[in-house]
């Protein structure tokens, strides 16, 4: 019986240790949300400029730019794929790849190659140990992106997509074969309960042209300096180097959220079960010392009987 | 307000600076080009690396070192997008 009380004091021990690393993540989580969310929002003006400029520059420039137009034989699609560098995050990373795996199906089935280029320890992982092979990956930022990271990304992939699978070869310092296609896999972050990975063509681009809100406002008759196909060959990298920034932030925001969600389970769980061992232990406990004192009293009789024989 | 410039300086990772001057003063890749208010809308690309300078009402000047950076100018005033947009040794008057 002195055994088992043992046995649960230290299972109680290890739930409460556990109970403490789950709720400092969670804690750390929480903050990590507030920060990426700052950093989504501090992103925001960049990203609603060069859009509406791209917006001016197609409807005055040709739109022969090669990042616009859509090859007319596809041969080789890029998917970029962004997960965590670390784990305990709850599903996040499993949807993320669940959703890039659907994509490289759908891909596949239209008879396409498909390259693929990771962000984060989790996917280089999953797919490594499955002996799959990754065409380029980028570890290290998963939590705190920067635009540096970002602009790394996009130029390898841009590199890839400007040479196209015709060409043979690999390009830039990660060895990008070239591709015709760009696809980004990411987390979005609808709310601290929701996020929800999805994918989205990011090459050819394709730009919104913007409709006048206001009719009495005359759409701006833009000067170009230098002409207009020139400041598009120029702006076009840039714009999607801004969406890989923009996933990379949004996807940040989702893991944490998603960890914190996670980690507060994880410590309601350690809860739960600090309560029940903690009620098992007492009444292993009080087991024991009320065996303890039939004991004793059991003891004292026999003695009393053989006692009271002789 | 018809003679003061509406001008946002805006990096990718944030804003950097919003607010109303005289004039702006930056440099496309085809020349110099100063910005005064109800200029005809512009979008030019900056010379690699350039400055910015936004000159203030009361003569103050506010100087940027812009990497990656395009202007955008239409009728609500200047904006200058830039990949980095850091401020550069303050100039005293």
């Amino acid at each position: 019986m002195a055994g088992q009380v043992q046995a649960l004091r230290r299972r109680i021990r290890t739930v409460k240790s556990t109970k403490k690393i789950a709720k400092a993540q969670e804690l750390v989580a929480t903050s990590r949300i507030a920060k990426a969310q700052e950093r989504v929002n501090a992103s925001r003006p960049y990203s609603v400029a060069i859009t509406k400029v791209l917006g001016a520059l197609a409807s005055n420039a040709s739109v022969d730019n090669p990042l616009l137009v859509a090859r007319e034989r596809v041969q080789r699609a890029g998917v970029l794929l962004i997960t965590s560098d670390r784990g305990l995050a709850g599903a996040y990373n499993a949807n993320a790849i669940r959703t890039a795996e659907q994509l490289i199906a759908q891909l596949k089935s239209e008879g396409k190659d498909v390259a693929l280029y990771i962000v984060g320890r989790k996917g280089v992982g999953y797919y490594k140990f499955r002996n799959r092979p990754v065409a380029a990956s980028w570890t290290g930022f998963s939590e705190r992106p920067s635009f540096a990271d970002a602009k790394r990304i996009g130029d390898a992939l841009i590199e890839g997509f400007g040479a196209g699978s015709a060409t043979e070869g690999t390009f830039g310092p990660e060895g990008i074969a070239g591709v015709d296609e760009l696809h980004i896999v990411s987390t979005e972050f609808k709310s601290l309960m929701t996020q929800s990975a999805n994918a989205k063509p990011l090459a050819p681009v394709q730009v919104e042209e913007q409709q006048e809100e206001k009719s009495s406002e005359p759409r701006a008759a833009y000067e170009f300096e230098p002409d207009a196909d020139e400041l598009l060959d120029a702006l076009l990298p840039k714009y999607l180097n801004t969406r890989i920034y923009a996933a990379l932030l949004d996807s940040a925001a989702s893991e944490s959220a998603s960890r914190r969600r996670a980690m507060k389970s994880a410590s309601d769980n350690a809860d739960d079960l600090l309560k029940r061992y903690t009620r098992e232990m007492n009444s292993a406990r009080q087991a024991a010392i009320t065996q303890e004192i039939s004991e004793i009293v059991g003891g004292a009789n026999a003695l009393a009987a053989a006692g009271s024989d002789v | 307000m018809a003679n003061q410039l509406h001008v946002e300086v805006v990096a990718v990772e944030e804003k950097v600076w919003v607010g109303e001057a005289e004039m702006l003063v930056a440099r496309t890749t085809e020349g110099e080009i100063g910005v005064l208010p109800g200029h005809a809308p512009l979008l030019g690309l900056l010379k690699e690396p350039s400055q910015v300078r936004v000159k203030l009402a009361g003569g103050d000047q506010l100087t940027y070192d812009v990497a990656g950076g395009f202007l955008s100018i239409d009728a609500n005033g200047v904006t200058v997008l830039a990949e980095s947009a850091t401020p550069a040794t303050p100039e005293s008057h």
